[in-house]
């Protein structure tokens, strides 16, 4: 029988696969279609100290082999999340969940982490640092070194739970952030988060995203995901999740071969709401061919010369 | 929601933009006039939303006008079969209605309020049709709708067919209890400032997943934030928040 299960930051999943952030919601609306206790576990939408709105609308485009989105983070605040989403879920799911939480200052991570982390339905926090940063000239946290590395810092002070980085890939040198990451306490990495694009109207000579550019994802951006898993996962010591165009068991293992330790998967959740649940389920079929007996085995296990 | 596979029975031209496609399948999960299909389309990443402008047990029918690359390729299908998400949307209340509802579509917006009718009809209102295109050319359905029962009135902007003008322009003269309506915003702008009775908008916006995954169609309306794929399309008059 094939073993799916792997550990990830010491806390055990039935099976790597798990919903990316901003593609599945605060879970329960799928729960309507699956069960989805199937899942690994999955990562919610990002939330911040304050309710957003996002962006103005358009917030789509469409791509060859993925899409824009320019979404800008909507969601209604942590505390709305823990008092009116969270129990909702309790309803329909009952592994841990990923908390996902993006911040514009040191002070918004630490705060809404901090809450997030008392709760017993969470199981990692996922600290999305590619938002910018309002102190430091707008610029990204994840695209410098010493501010992803005090996100971490900050954010580790006051959590229990494991903390997992997830880190933007629009950087010169992935390998220099990760490492920054891990030496001040990351648990874990995830990358990557979508690549920064655009798109223009020709009838209208307009970006089609209101907002300009916006979020690149999707089956597209798999190279370009499993390429900075694999270097990641060689510089550093902490498991890393692997996201970035998943749409398929194949992919799953490939990724876990180039060294992650689970795998998310995002887009592919807008254009098929099964797609989770069939990954899981093509899982030891796919294994098999590849002779696979556990998971947990490959990973990192890609060969060399 | 449900997933399922429809077999393709006709995609047809209703002019030079416009076609009509019937699919075969279940449609079980279609409860009422104003929702919507996401459909998959060979060589597009993201589905393509659609308004429902007809269904019965096991089949249903889209109005489309061919507008970018999504569009072009489902108008070369001829047969063959297509993966479909249904029952998407809230669609249109009909408890408001009253006896005598106006439905006023603007453009390919009449395509929802062709099922709306319908029902209308077999609750036993007497709905009247507002109907407004750009040109005598882009008239499509009006037979249709007569064909229902409906009183319908023709606009065209330039004249050549109907009365000359905009829809809004008609609707000073005539009784009704209460709108539906679907068509351009600034339509619905001016249909909003000419009218003192209650209605709904159903409003249109680019997609991400059509189910409520992505909030890539959220707006904000005077009670809270809404996905227009989810807790729309349809919008009551009272909690639209107007961009000024």
């Amino acid at each position: 029988m094939a073993d799916l299960s792997v550990s990830l930051c010491g806390i055990p999943l039935d099976n790597p696969v798990i919903p990316a952030s901003g593609t599945f919601g605060y879970g329960y609306e799928f729960a309507e279609l699956y069960d989805i206790n199937i899942l690994g576990t999955f990562s919610f939408k990002g939330t911040t100290r304050e309710p957003r709105f996002g962006n103005p609308t358009p917030r789509i485009a469409d791509c060859t082999a993925g899409l824009i989105n320019a979404v800008g983070l909507q969601n209604p605040g942590v505390d709305k999340v823990i008092e009116e989403e969270l129990p909702k879920l309790k309803q329909v799911f009952h592994k841990k969940v990923m908390a996902n939480v993006s911040g514009f200052s040191v002070e918004d991570y630490v705060l809404a982490c901090r809450k997030l982390d008392k709760c017993d339905q969470v199981g990692w926090l996922e600290v999305n640092v590619s938002c910018p940063n309002v102190h430091g000239g707008g610029m990204s946290f994840g695209t410098c070194p010493e501010a992803a590395a005090e996100v971490t810092r900050a954010v580790k002070a006051v959590c229990h739970k494991p903390v997992i980085i997830k880190l933007t890939p629009n950087v010169t040198d992935i390998v220099s952030i990760a490492k920054a990451c891990a030496e001040a306490g990351a648990d874990g990495l995830s990358l990557i988060n979508t690549m920064l694009g655009m798109r223009i109207d020709l009838n209208t000579r307009r970006p089609v995203v209101a907002n300009t550019m916006g979020g690149f994802s999707g089956p597209a951006i798999f190279p370009v995901a499993l390429r900075m898993v694999y270097q990641v996962s060689q510089a550093v010591d902490i498991p890393v999740i692997g996201v970035g165009g998943v749409a398929s068991a194949e992919n799953v293992i490939e990724m876990l071969l180039a060294g992650a330790t689970a795998v998310e998967v995002g887009a592919a959740n807008l254009v098929n709401p099964f797609a989770c649940r069939d990954i899981v389920q093509a899982l030891p079929a796919a294994m098999e061919k590849y002779n696979i007996n556990a998971l947990k085995e490959i990973i990192g296990g890609c060969k060399h010369g | 929601m449900k997933q399922g596979i429809f077999e393709i029975r006709e995609n047809r031209p209703l002019n030079s933009q416009v076609m009509r496609l019937h699919l075969r399948g279940d449609t079980g999960a279609i409860t009422r006039p104003g929702q919507f299909v996401n459909i998959r389309i060979d060589g597009c990443f993201l589905r393509r939303p659609l308004s429902v402008c007809d269904w019965d047990k096991d089949s249903l029918t889209v109005v489309y006008r061919v507008v970018g690359r999504g569009t072009e390729q489902l108008s070369r299908m001829e047969s063959g079969s297509l993966d479909l998400l249904t029952g998407l949307g809230n669609g249109f209340d009909l408890a408001p209605a009253g006896e005598k509802p106006l439905l006023i579509g603007g453009g390919l917006g009449f395509t929802p309020l062709y099922a709306l009718a319908k029902q209308l009809i077999a609750e036993g209102k007497r709905p009247q049709v507002l109907l407004g295109f750009a040109t005598a050319a882009q008239v499509v359905y009006e037979e249709e709708f007569k064909a229902l029962g409906c009183a319908v009135t023709l606009c065209t902007e330039d004249g050549s067919r109907g009365l000359k003008g905009f829809v809004t322009q008609t609707m000073a003269g005539l009784d009704y209890s209460y709108f539906y309506t679907c068509g351009p915003e600034a339509m619905f702008k001016a249909v909003n400032d000419c009218t003192v009775t209650s209605g709904q908008f159903s409003f249109e916006q680019r997609m991400g997943c059509g189910f409520g995954a992505c909030m890539g169609c959220s707006c904000e309306t005077l009670y809270g934030v809404k996905r227009i794929c989810k807790e729309g399309p349809v919008l009551r008059k009272e909690e639209i928040k107007w961009q000024t």
